[in-house]
């Protein structure tokens, strides 16, 4: 189905080398396949040429045979090792031959130099992105075995550990390679007199710790030469050590600590991965270096405070990281165009074009991936400390990098802008001062219009705390037609974005007007609003019966609303009442029923239904004194007497029996509780 | 007996240490002392490339460069404040004892605050008298975190510090930078462009602040050490790296001179023909002529130095005429040989038949006499690799102090023809490496062998003064010492039985004695003809000092009869024969380390930090 044009001279040539792999004689079978491989060496269209002409199926068929020699096997897998080092083209019709089961069956052969070739052709097969890792479990005799060959040389540790730091991508893959004791066995490769050993079985533990706290928790305890694993990482991360080594082995200690097997304020942490991180932050490390370790140290010290205000002072870091908004910078144009006419040499002329655009996509995409570490690291340097915070958004151009990081091309680089914009979103002042100044929320609800899950979470977590009261950005916000999106967000399946769409809800009818009020109920909808009460997340009830606090507030929105929507305000209390909730929802169940006997009109809701009357008078006798608060606190307001009507109430209530239970109550040990009873009972004595 | 000359003569304590020691007012304090030694290890590892005489490393407070308001404690490390500390007039800082040292490439100190008051300041402040201190000083301040630089005004630099903290200041004398530390973390480059010879430097302002200093005292909070590796890296990296460019096969060619003529000088006759042959180079010297020397290095190195002599005599007529200050020296070689039994002068005696002596020459072919010489080969063969021991002992400096004169001495001028000649006897070794007279079989053995035993001391010839850099390469002294426990076991057993002056023979005594006299004679003589010598009457008291002990190998002065001490002399013989053939006197390869090494001193001295990660040691292996 390929469609290649090739030149018949060309194929002529190829097809002869084809051919040679089909001549009776063994040997002169065995000289086609070492010239075939001189032929493909660093020859990209060769090899193209020669998997057109079907040399794959004819070298696997030779290297499976039983009746061929060990050299002519060997040297079969070493020219298929060399296809595969081609495009990803090739790989994928290698990957179509079926090569890989070969190869792992070829594996079972106790002749090294061929194990070593199949190895190495799997290791080029399985790092290319085109291969499917899962490929490797397929059989499960497979690893086993990948361990029992590590012990054959310094290539099969090489290339097994490489395979399996490219093929370990989900916690199954991990717990696979951990029940086949990845951890005992890799472990010796760490002080291997190979840099590229040492080098790929870090890596390995890298994949193998992420996220995991069975492998993290092993490691800990693992000694490798009489030494801990954290002192050899420790070791390996020392300054005269390759920076790759460095890095990967701070990623190693980062994942234990994160996997909560080494504490955050261990020296290991504090004193090495720590400021190692840091250092892969500077100037003078390579894009990607610094990529991976700005990402890195954010996922470090995300959890931990006293991390993050270390982070904060360690060889100026915050300044540093302005720096990766300065890519490409004039500087760096220079040498990318240095870096084409390099590479110009190396190409035929046709070909410079799309060199020179390769070149120029892949600084845009560093630029990007740069912007968004950053990001991503400023989020989590100021998720906590309010002086961090300050520091940040007083770094040059801040809070304008930001903004113009929330409407930037990738998602990446939106998703962490909109992050860091949540982080700093956290400080009071920063919500006075910086986001006001700087109109935060007009690219924000820019974001939150079309954007992918995971960017709506953030932005409208972010969006929640600029609608606190005391934001000023809350207004304008407002303005702009905010409600029906987040009255949208509480219909999603996602739980997160139902709780920040109803909790932006219920921070915007805090101390709310009149109409704002309205129109939140009008958009949300009762039917959506009592679906929510039922909603299966307690985060979303939660925010929901907050939100309804927050409208039943003061005397004339109560009544207004109760006497619109108070029927099924009073069935979904008597329901969430009645239903197995937490002793919070009910709390809050409770202090919307006291919100709804403080109004005028919509007392009467309440002292002419029995069944709530009951359930104030079961919470008054409450175990939990929160609970039992909430409840006197309602009969309160419904006997308070200055109302219209407050004497039949009291009696109403005094025959129900509330008297006896507020007396009792002014015994209680709670004072508050104590206070609020004898409060009550003081409205009868008047 | 021993304890009393030992005290007198030996340069074992350390002048450093003596003057530490008075100076702190503390020498009889075990406790301190054994802090100050740990101090001192700690201080040679950070800084090995200091050199403590030229430019001492800071280790305390300085009471005399302080206010008065400023108090010194606990060996000068503490520092409290007694002024009133009303306001910036009462400000008081100290200084350590002494500027920071450029050969130290980076330094560091620490200073942990024990007690704050309410204003504290850390700095380091440039050489300059005590009251234009506030001037270019830069310093980290404890109250607002910021940083100063030779003005009032702070810039923000970084977190406030407290009782507690400990602060360090880093002085990166490559780049000339400067970074503070808290509690072990770094907080980045505080200054740049600083100017030399800076004093770690203490301000303080409020009654009650008591701040320590830890100038390597103890182990550092910050790990100074893993900072300097990085820097170690990068400077070794840079050599490496260094670009040849276009000169890539210059380069080659100068390689392969200097390794042909390294061999060459040390007489590697046949190691040299095949790397010239492998290489495609020309030998300058002819074989005839590397092989001389090579014999008559081998002489001088077995303790044979009469017969070095004689054969020097033959091979190079007026050659020792022309020197004589290295025929003195060797002269006064020889008689310590003959305290050691090894000369053949006193060997002859030991030897059953004195006759053999006479017959061994003259037999050309293998005679069962000969047989009878061999042990005495054997015992020459393994003498060598005892020299070869080319570990540079710790006393070696003494040594070379002991005989300044190997470069003077073949320099010196002419004539004055050698009244002492002992023509005795032609040695087997004459013949050997005569390379027409044996069979070629016999001389493709006896090549070989000559460079089995090259091999051996290899690094031994190497150790002259000029090429005490060679040394300290740490593989080839453990083989080396490897080789000498396997081989010396021989040795010690031979040199045991014959620990007997002059081997214990009184003919053999009686000849040395004799010896003496003309030895005696020889330097009157050259007194006269070129003034009094100091090195020469120093020398000749110690090789007569040995004949005052009963036991001349374990006294004072015994030391000279350390096989070891032959090497100088030998190197100074090869140098002088290699000089008279209008060759140099040093192999390229020396001359090409020595000025290095010259050049890393250099750059000390003109305070440029790398200094300090470029070592020449680090390059050989």
């Amino acid at each position: 189905t390929k469609c290649v044009h090739l030149p018949p001279e060309v194929t002529a040539t190829s097809r002869h080398y084809v051919d040679r792999l089909f001549d009776p004689d063994p040997q002169k079978v065995l000289q086609g396949v070492i010239d075939m491989k001189n032929a493909v060496i660093g020859n990209n269209k060769q090899k193209a040429n020669l998997i057109v002409l079907g040399a794959v199926p004819r070298l696997l068929y030779l290297l499976q045979q039983g009746s061929s020699s060990s050299e002519l096997r060997a040297e079969c897998a070493v020219v298929l090792g060399s296809l595969a080092m081609g495009t990803e083209n090739n790989i994928k019709s290698l990957v179509d031959c079926h090569i890989i089961p070969a190869l792992l069956q070829g594996l079972l052969c106790p002749d090294l130099i061929f194990i070593e070739a199949c190895l190495r052709c799997l290791r080029t097969v399985f790092i290319s992105p085109v291969t499917p890792v899962q490929l490797l479990y397929t059989d499960p005799t497979v690893i086993p075995h990948l361990m029992s060959l590590l012990s054959r040389s310094q290539r099969t540790q090489e290339y097994i550990t490489q395979i399996f730091s490219h093929c370990c991508k989900t916690p199954e893959h991990q717990t696979v390679l951990f029940n086949h004791g990845a951890i005992q066995n890799i472990a010796p490769l760490l002080i291997s007199p190979s840099y590229k050993v040492r080098m790929q079985a870090l890596k390995c533990f890298s994949v193998l710790a992420y996220e995991n706290t069975q492998v993290s928790m092993t490691l800990v305890n693992v000694l490798v030469d009489e030494e801990l694993l954290s002192q050899v990482f420790v070791r390996m991360m020392q300054r005269d050590q390759p920076i790759d080594m460095q890095l990967t082995a701070a990623k190693c200690l980062t994942y234990m600590c994160r996997a909560g097997a080494i504490r955050t304020d261990d020296s290991c942490i504090v004193l090495k991965t720590l400021p190692c991180l840091v250092r892969m932050c500077s100037k003078e490390r390579l894009l990607e270096e610094r990529v991976e370790g700005a990402e890195t140290l954010a996922y470090l010290m995300e959890p931990d405070v006293e991390l993050q205000r270390i982070a904060s002072v360690t060889d100026h870091l915050v300044a540093m990281l302005a720096d990766y908004f300065k890519y490409p910078s004039s500087v760096s144009a220079i040498t990318d165009i240095k870096r084409v006419r390099h590479w110009t040499l190396l190409i035929e002329p046709s070909q410079q074009h799309t060199t020179l655009h390769t070149t120029l996509d892949h600084d845009l995409k560093h630029a990007h991936e740069l912007r968004q570490a950053a990001f991503k690291l400023y989020a989590s340097l100021g998720s906590n400390d309010e002086d961090i915070r300050k520091k940040i958004t007083e770094t040059e151009n801040m809070m304008d990098r930001i903004v113009s990081g929330l409407s930037e091309s990738s998602v990446k680089v939106r998703l962490a802008a909109v992050r860091c914009l949540h982080s700093l979103s956290r400080s009071v002042q920063q919500l006075r001062t910086s986001f006001h100044d700087h109109a935060v929320w007009k690219p924000l609800m820019k974001l939150l219009q079309n954007a992918p899950d995971e960017v709506l979470v953030m932005a409208s977590s972010t969006l929640c705390n600029l609608l606190l009261e005391f934001s000023p950005s809350k207004e304008p916000i407002l303005e702009s037609g905010v409600i029906e999106l987040l009255c949208s967000l509480t219909q999603s399946d996602s739980p997160a974005l139902r709780v920040n769409g109803i909790w932006a809800l219920m921070n915007m009818a805090f101390q709310a007007d009149q109409k704002v009020k309205g129109e939140i109920v009008r958009a949300l909808g009762t039917e959506q609003l009592f679906r929510l009460l039922s909603d299966p997340d307690s985060n979303v009830l939660m925010k929901t019966l907050g939100l309804l606090r927050n409208l039943l507030s003061t005397r004339p929105h109560i009544d207004q609303v109760m006497s619109s929507h108070g029927k099924q305000i009073m069935q979904a209390v008597t329901l969430i009442l009645e239903g197995e909730h937490s002793i919070e929802v009910k709390e809050q169940t409770l202090c919307i029923l006291a919100n709804i006997a403080d109004g005028n009109t919509a007392k009467e809701l309440i002292m002419t239904n029995d069944d709530i009357l009951q359930k104030i008078k079961y919470y008054m006798a409450h175990s939990n004194v929160k609970l039992q608060l909430a409840a006197t606190f309602c009969i309160s307001n419904l006997i308070w007497n200055e109302e219209d009507g407050s004497q039949e109430r009291q009696d109403k209530l005094r025959e129900l029996g509330f008297v006896d239970i507020l007396h009792k109550l002014t015994q209680a040990s709670d004072p508050n509780l104590c206070d609020r009873a004898k409060t009550a009972m003081q409205q009868y004595l008047a | 007996d021993i304890t009393p000359l030992s005290i007198s003569l030996s340069p074992c304590i350390n002048p450093k240490m003596a003057e530490l020691g008075a100076g702190s007012l503390l020498l009889g304090d075990p406790a301190f002392n054994y802090q100050e030694a740990e101090l001192n290890e700690r201080l040679k590892r950070l800084y090995p490339a200091v050199n403590e005489d030229e430019t001492p490393l800071p280790r305390s407070w300085s009471p005399k460069d302080k206010y008065s308001y400023i108090g010194l404690s606990q060996n000068n490390l503490r520092v409290h404040y007694k002024g009133h500390g009303k306001n910036h007039k009462d400000a008081a800082s100290v200084r350590a004892t002494h500027p920071i040292p450029a050969a130290c490439g980076i330094y560091y100190f620490e200073v942990k605050i024990v007690s704050k008051g309410l204003d504290f300041l850390s700095s380091l402040l440039p050489l300059s008298p005590i009251p234009g201190w506030d001037k270019h000083s830069y310093g980290y301040h404890g109250d607002d975190g910021h940083s100063f630089c030779s003005s009032g005004t702070g810039q923000p630099y970084g977190p406030t510090f407290t009782t507690g903290d400990v602060i360090g200041c880093c002085v990166n004398l490559i780049n000339n930078t400067c970074f503070y530390t808290k509690n072990g973390i770094s907080l980045g480059v505080a200054f740049t462009d600083l100017p030399p010879n800076l004093y770690p430097t203490v301000g303080l302002q409020t009654p009650g602040e008591i701040v320590d200093a830890n100038f390597g005292q103890q182990p550092f909070v910050f790990d100074i050490e893993d900072y300097m590796s990085e820097w170690r890296a990068k400077i070794h990296g840079m050599i490496a790296r260094f670009p040849i460019g276009e000169r890539l096969g210059e380069w080659q060619a100068v390689l392969q001179n200097m390794v042909s003529t390294y061999l060459v000088h040390h007489g590697y006759c046949a190691t040299a023909t095949a790397f010239a042959r492998a290489t495609e180079t020309l030998i300058q010297e002819d074989q005839t002529s590397i092989k001389n020397r090579q014999r008559i290095q081998k002489l001088v190195l077995a303790g044979r130095v009469g017969e070095a002599i004689e054969a020097t005599q033959q091979l190079y007529p007026g050659l020792l005429e022309h020197n004589p200050n290295l025929l003195f020296m060797l002269k006064c070689r020889q008689f310590v040989e003959m305290v050691n039994g090894t000369d053949s002068e006193v060997r002859c005696f030991s030897i059953r038949s004195p006759k053999s002596q006479d017959s061994y020459p003259g037999s050309p072919s293998l005679s069962p006499r000969h047989g009878a010489t061999n042990p005495n080969l054997h015992s020459a063969g393994a003498d060598s690799p005892t020299c070869s021991n080319g570990v540079t002992p710790p006393n070696k400096n003494k040594s070379h102090n002991k005989y300044p004169g190997v470069s003077s001495a073949s320099s010196s001028s002419s004539s004055s023809p050698s009244s002492v000649n002992y023509s005795e006897s032609n040695s087997t070794d004459s013949t050997k490496s005569q390379p027409h007279s044996g069979t070629s079989n016999q001389e493709e053995t006896s090549d070989s062998e000559m460079e089995i035993e090259a091999e051996h001391y290899t690094n031994g010839v190497a150790e002259n003064p000029s090429a005490r850099i060679m040394n300290g390469t740490y593989k080839h002294q453990e083989i080396l010492q490897a080789q000498d426990i396997s081989l010396g076991n021989g040795v010690a057993e031979d040199s045991c039985a014959s620990r007997q002056l002059c081997g214990g023979n009184q003919a053999a005594t009686e000849r040395m004695i004799q010896f003496g006299r003309e030895l005696q004679g020889l330097n009157e003589q050259l007194c006269r003809e070129y003034g009094k010598n100091v090195t020469h009457k120093k020398m000749l008291q110690d090789a007569f000092s040995l004949l005052a002990y009963s036991d001349p190998w374990n006294c004072p002065v015994g030391q000279q009869l350390d096989p070891m001490q032959r090497e100088n002399i030998c190197s100074a013989l090869n140098s002088a024969i290699l000089e008279s053939q209008n060759l140099p006197k040093q192999p390229p390869l020396m001359l090409a380390l020595g000025q290095a090494t010259e050049c890393v001193q250099l750059m000390a001295r003109v305070r440029s930090g790398s200094c300090s990660f470029a070592r020449v040691d680090n390059f050989l292996h």
